[in-house]
């Protein structure tokens, strides 16, 4: 199969890679690039845990074409943390034991970001909805919506929740 | 293995002309949240896969004496970040809001939803009780059919080969009108319908002047019900006109038993979502908000 | 750092630090199960029968074998015939005839997914494209999906030598009924006839999965010597190595596994599906081989746990004083035997104490995917029927169900229909608790009616090493050996912690390979915190009784005059001398002088794990037109013994008590009349998502269990037993309603309501 030549930005830096016309995003982030912080849960856009932004926008990279990325702007877990600085929301999330197994974890993160970019003062119902196509096995949400507020709270500048 | 092609159309007659040369092997990338699962599943095999995310029409919305036309591309994330759109469209609007996650919204299209054709499609009942027009592109030049015209059957559209569908076209609207989607799903997020119903009214007073109702997920495809209308039409919403507007939806499905639900189930739901859409969409005429996601 | 310990007794223990693990977690450097690839790797897939039973009479590997980029081809006849033996996993136990039978079907596919030939490429596309290519001649035969009707007896017979076991005299005809298994306390019969009100129900659950968000993955790489190296997600490396070992003929010091980080489990990783594959193609190629399974097939082909059918017989007096009390258990197996129909008998009446209890369980195969352990495995369902059955009791009696269970209540001193007398227990405790919470007191919102009911489960102890290392500078390294699954490494530090007198953050908690500490048995049965926490206490002390000894050759003085305190070396009384205490990086600072590195072992096999108790609180509200129920509150109640680390604790509760309200209410495998798996992802298997749910509230009990040094109990499986009923028991008291099949999916309750409505309105 003639491989495309495709150039993007993934976490602010220039990149290039080759790859198969029906490869998945995810696929060429993971196996081409090493970046295998987003993962694979269903392959069908079910479970969100390969939830990354592209140009801003919330998507799952296992319904994205990796040769759509051409010229784009990609965000991935890997590019959340600033050097040594976790984002709010990473930080929140150990903090609250927002995670128990950790697999779906970068996709809320993912998720969680671009919602507070979106809305930052949303309701629990808000919040819920939002991450309904994240889906967590462990921790039966709970801990995972309460960080989410709290940051927001945080963020808002409003005092601890 | 066979090669499979990626293309990026640069304007309609560029995708017309790619779809027309795969020889029905051609598949449109819109969202691509269907074709991209059904790729993985083998349920469908492109040889040529047609990105029509650069054509500006298929991507826009552009409104004109009132119409809005909606490129079919356009992600759904975007038509739910259009006020007017919405304002004018909610019923539709909304249901567009429900295909899938967060993470679909931000690529699936109305476009694709229709032309999937699933009877379970969220948009197209709404679009149906709405009175979109589809837009299409061909080979011999453009067409325009109504959206309960556009699929033959479970995962087959009336579209020739090298056509492809370019827009929608929600039609001009009172303010005197408005229009309700709902669904049933066992969950409260991410399913697949197990029956749909919009509802679109227009009124005079308290007095119902016009409707149009659809169903989904009852019949293979999307059903425009006219008994129903009929039975709201000219009526207050009263009880009766409610039962006998239900009776008739409830008349009009021919459903099957599956995974997700049973022919008595989607019998009987089709005639309570239409008795709750209809009262939605009257309410939203009467100034008064509904964000129910049941 | 967080604030002190709200338990007065320790200064690290019932704190909330942040995880050992945190960081990796979030930020996408943790590596899971696919994350890892090793240079010059293949990558393998598995071809699945297509039937749920047929015999397969020959397959034909040439043409894939012939394609370009195929390495190699294995089937049954790679993998060495094995013994009538049975092996525990987990709380479960498999037979390693049936295992290999499992992993490679020999004679017969027995179920939908059942792996025929797995192929190793240099790339996904081609090992696809060779799949396609294994031609295998099947004689298709009848199959039988339902329990009831596997137990009929002209049902087609999965395994022609199957003699029922626990029978006496045995049958003469192999059955799909594996074995019956009876538990008898006091006389039942005159139990009955005591009773003042009896109540009798039929109840069914299905099939669910564990639903894992990480798939199954695999990485073998075997060199021509015979060494193995393995990466593998699993809940236990040392299960791994040793199931290989056996199904490949290879010593346990052969195999080396890693165990990556695991995206979930939930018992459903316990067993090994891949990795004997990835073994075995790595060895026939000499190339690293990775393997990894798509939704699909995670839901055709691994887990599941069991549905069944329960019946169930109460007798009680007017007063709410259980007499007697019955239930017969039927239990899916899957293709093999093995079901957890034991636990789920024993565990049925254990939250009470009943004079007179007589339990009967059947494990029946039949053409659905061997099941695997799922948290607290098989309690649940038979949970589910005796828990609504006591919530009919307490409303035909008119008592609170709260009341009704205090009254029956299991206490120390109570003897299990099993046969086992408990020690120290919480459940009058929990009970208590839940009675006392807010949530109880305060009356449901308008629309909404409240369920109640209450879970057991053993919990389990088991095999354990750990070692604890100090560093040249006086920090700590604590080794253990079972992956973790939800915040063990915290647990494991803060235990590590408190009873070295150290800061938490100066123990670093590592999980090794299966060759760099001792045996650990799985992560599974909630032993982990217990049982390898035990283990590392014991490290630690061991390391302790080093440091007196290295501390009492620098003061020239016997060790037993040296005492530990603070994490510092102090002389134990003012007759040893004056002496400036030693801290850890004082003796690492001259260990080499005083005998070389300092260091602490322990091994041990655990017993003694304190049962858990569960009580939960839920209110529905009930859609009547749809049958739709949305749960608008819910609290779970539990004994914890200690909560070691709270939020991780509550995080179980949460967690177990979401997935038990999703088996209540939509989970289900759904086959059709092909017998094949109508469902087998997450769009149509619906696991609860976020806005199906409230928060859920949560009351940790500390009733502490006298046989661990800091009072651990398991508190991983009890939260999933409660839920079933919780719901089933708020559904019916909203609506009138009984439902006794599960799950409580708006389809079948809108019939059910339906089907009521005629004989309600003449009530």
């Amino acid at each position: 199969m003639a491989k495309i030549h495709v150039t993007t930005t993934i976490n602010g830096s220039a990149t290039e890679y080759l790859c198969d016309p029906n490869q998945t995003l995810l696929d060429v982030l993971r196996d081409n690039l090493g970046l295998t912080g987003s993962k694979e849960g269903c392959g069908s856009g079910d479970c969100g845990a390969c939830s990354v932004t592209i140009n801003g926008r919330l998507v799952c990279s296992c319904l994205v074409l990796a040769p759509e990325a051409e010229g784009q702007k990609i965000n991935t877990i890997e590019g959340m943390a600033q050097g040594e600085k976790l984002h709010p929301l990473q930080k929140k999330f150990v903090e609250m034991a927002a995670l128990q197994c950790g697999i779906c974890t970068p996709g809320f993160l993912i998720a969680s970001k671009a919602l507070l970019e979106k809305n930052p003062s949303p309701t629990e119902t808000e919040v819920r909805y939002w991450l309904a196509g994240n889906l967590c096995r462990c921790t039966g949400y709970d801990k995972i919506i309460s960080a989410v507020m709290e940051v927001a709270a945080e963020m808002r500048g409003a005092p601890n929740a | 293995m066979s090669e499979i092609q990626y293309r990026v159309a640069k304007n309609v007659k560029d995708a017309c002309a790619a779809m027309a040369a795969a020889k029905g092997k051609g598949y449109i990338l819109a969202g691509g949240t269907d074709l991209l699962v059904q790729m993985k599943s083998g349920t469908r095999e492109p040889g040529v896969i047609v990105d029509v995310k650069k054509i500006p029409e298929m991507v826009s919305i552009v409104e004109k004496n009132g119409a809005f036309t909606v490129g079919a591309a356009t992600p759904a994330a975007v038509i739910g970040e259009h006020k007017k759109l919405k304002k004018t469209w909610p019923g539709v609007v909304e249901a567009i809001n429900l295909i899938g996650s967060t993470q679909v919204q931000g690529r699936a299209s109305a476009g694709g939803n229709l032309c999937n054709a699933s009877p379970a499609a969220d948009s197209v009942p709404a679009m149906v009780a709405a009175g979109v027009v589809a837009n299409i592109a061909g080979p011999k030049g453009k067409r325009s059919v109504p959206v309960e015209k556009f699929c033959a059957g479970p995962g087959k559209t009336n579209l020739k080969t090298g056509e492809i569908l370019v827009s929608l076209t929600f039609p001009k609207r009172g303010k005197d009108a408005s229009d309700a989607y709902l669904r049933l799903i066992p969950r409260t997020e991410m399913d697949i319908a197990v029956v749909g119903c919009g509802v679109s009214l227009t009124m005079k007073g308290d007095t119902v002047k016009d409707a149009r109702v659809s169903l989904g997920a009852v019949a293979p495809t999307v059903l425009l019900v006219d008994k129903a209308a009929k039975a709201l039409i000219g009526s207050k919403l009263e009880d009766k006109a409610l039962d006998a507007a239900a009776q008739a939806c409830s008349d009009a499905c021919t459903p099957i038993d599956d995974k997700r639900g049973t022919i008595r189930y989607r019998t009987k739901i089709a005639g309570v979502l239409l008795k709750r859409a209809a009262l939605i969409a009257r309410d939203r005429i009467n100034g008064i908000e509904h964000r129910g996601h049941r | 750092m967080p604030d002190g310990s709200p338990n007065p007794k320790y200064k690290w223990i019932g704190t909330r630090p942040d995880r050992p693990d945190g960081a990796d977690k979030v930020t996408g450097r943790a590596r899971f199960g696919a994350d890892f690839n090793l240079p010059g790797q293949l990558i393998g897939k598995v071809l699945r029968s297509p039937h749920p039973h047929a015999i397969i009479k020959s397959i034909d590997t040439s043409k894939a074998e012939a394609l370009a980029g195929v390495k190699a081809v294995v089937t049954a006849k790679d993998f060495p015939e094995q013994a009538n033996l049975i092996v525990p996993t987990g709380e479960m136990q498999v037979n390693l005839r049936d295992i290999t039978r499992n992993i490679m079907a020999r004679e017969k596919a027995l179920y939908e997914g059942h792996p025929v030939a797995a192929v190793a490429a240099v790339s996904e596309a081609i090992a696809k494209q060779a799949l396609a290519l294994i031609k295998v001649d099947y004689k298709v035969l009848p199959h039988v999906i339902d329990v009831a009707d596997a137990m009929k007896p002209n049902a087609p017979v999965l395994h022609d030598g199957m003699i029922t076991e626990g029978v006496n005299p045995p049958p003469t005809k192999a059955s799909n009924i594996a074995k019956r298994v009876e538990f008898n306390k006091g006389d039942a019969k005159a139990g009955f006839a005591e009773a003042e009100i009896v109540i009798e129900r039929d109840y069914s659950t299905q099939a669910v999965h564990q639903g894992y968000i990480e798939p199954h993955a695999a990485l073998a790489s075997a060199a021509e010597d015979g060494q193995v190296q393995v990466w593998s997600t699993t809940q236990g490396h040392f299960q791994v190595r040793g199931f290989c070992a056996k199904l490949l003929n290879l010593d346990t010091s052969q195999i080396r596994v890693t165990a990556t980080e695991i995206g979930g489990g939930f018992g459903g990783k316990t067993v090994v599906y891949l990795e004997p594959l990835a073994i075995r193609l790595s060895q026939k190629t000499g190339k690293p081989v990775k393997m990894t399974m798509t939704r699909e097939e995670v839901f055709r082909a691994s887990g599941p746990a069991p549905g069944g059918n329960v019946k169930v017989r109460i007798g009680a007096k007017k007063d709410g004083r259980i007499v007697a009390a019955e239930c017969t258990v039927e239990m899916q197996a899957g293709a093999f035997p093995g079901s957890p129909v034991g636990p789920a008998c024993m565990c049925s009446y254990a939250c009470y104490d009943i004079d007179n209890v007589h339990i009967v369980g059947f494990d029946v195969v039949s053409n659905r995917p061997k099941v695997a352990a799922y948290r607290a495995p098989g309690a649940p369902i038979s949970a589910w029927a005796v828990e609504s059955t006591l919530d009919i009791l307490a409303q035909q009696l008119k008592m609170d169900p709260i009341d009704l269970r205090l009254k029956n209540a299991a206490k120390k001193g109570t003897k299990t229909a099993y046969g086992v007398t408990f020690n120290t227990i919480g459940m009058v405790e929990t009970l208590e608790a839940a009675k006392s919470s807010e949530h109880y007191k305060s009356k449901p919102k308008p629309g909404y009616a409240r369920g109640v009911a209450a879970g057991f489960w053993f919990n389990v102890g088991a095999d354990s090493s750990a070692a604890a290392h100090v560093g040249e500078d006086g920090s700590v390294t604590v080794i253990s050996g079972n992956p973790d699954i939800g915040g063990s490494r915290a647990s494991l530090a803060l235990m590590a912690a408190e009873e070295l007198g150290v800061d938490y953050d100066k123990v670093r908690p590592v999980i090794a390979d299966t060759a760099s500490i001792g045996f650990n048995f799985v992560t599974g049965g909630s032993r982990v915190t217990f049982a390898t926490g035990l283990a590392v206490v014991n490290s630690v002390r061991d390391l302790i009784r080093e440091c007196k000894v290295r501390a009492a050759k620098i003061w020239n003085v016997d060790p037993e005059a040296v005492m530990w305190e603070n994490g510092m070396a102090k002389p134990a009384g003012s007759n040893v001398g004056e002496f400036e205490p030693l801290t850890l990086a004082a003796l690492a600072a001259q260990a080499g002088k005083t005998g070389g590195p300092i260091n602490g072992h322990a091994q041990l096999n655990v017993t003694g794990a304190g049962p858990g108790f569960g009580v939960h609180v839920c209110d529905v509200k009930v859609d009547n037109d749809t049958g739709c129920v949305t749960v608008g509150r819910y609290t779970a109640a539990q004994d914890v013994g200690t909560a070691i680390h709270p939020s991780y604790v509550e995080g179980q509760l949460q967690g177990g008590a979401v997935q038990g309200i999703g088996w209540a209410l939509n989970e289900e495998y759904i086959y059709n009349a092909k017998g094949k798996l109508d469902n087998p992802g997450f769009l149509d298997y619906r696991m609860p998502v976020a806005s199906d749910l409230p928060m859920i509230e949560t009351i940790l009990v500390e009733v502490p269990n006298p046989t661990h040094p800091y009072g651990v109990r398991g508190v991983g499986e009890v939260p999933i037993i409660p839920p079933l009923a919780a719901v089933g028991n708020a559904v019916a008291r909203a609506t009138g309603v009984r439902m006794t099949d599960l799950p409580i999916s708006p389809p079948r309750l809108s019939a059910a309501l339906d089907a009521a409505a005629p004989k309600m309105a003449a009530d």
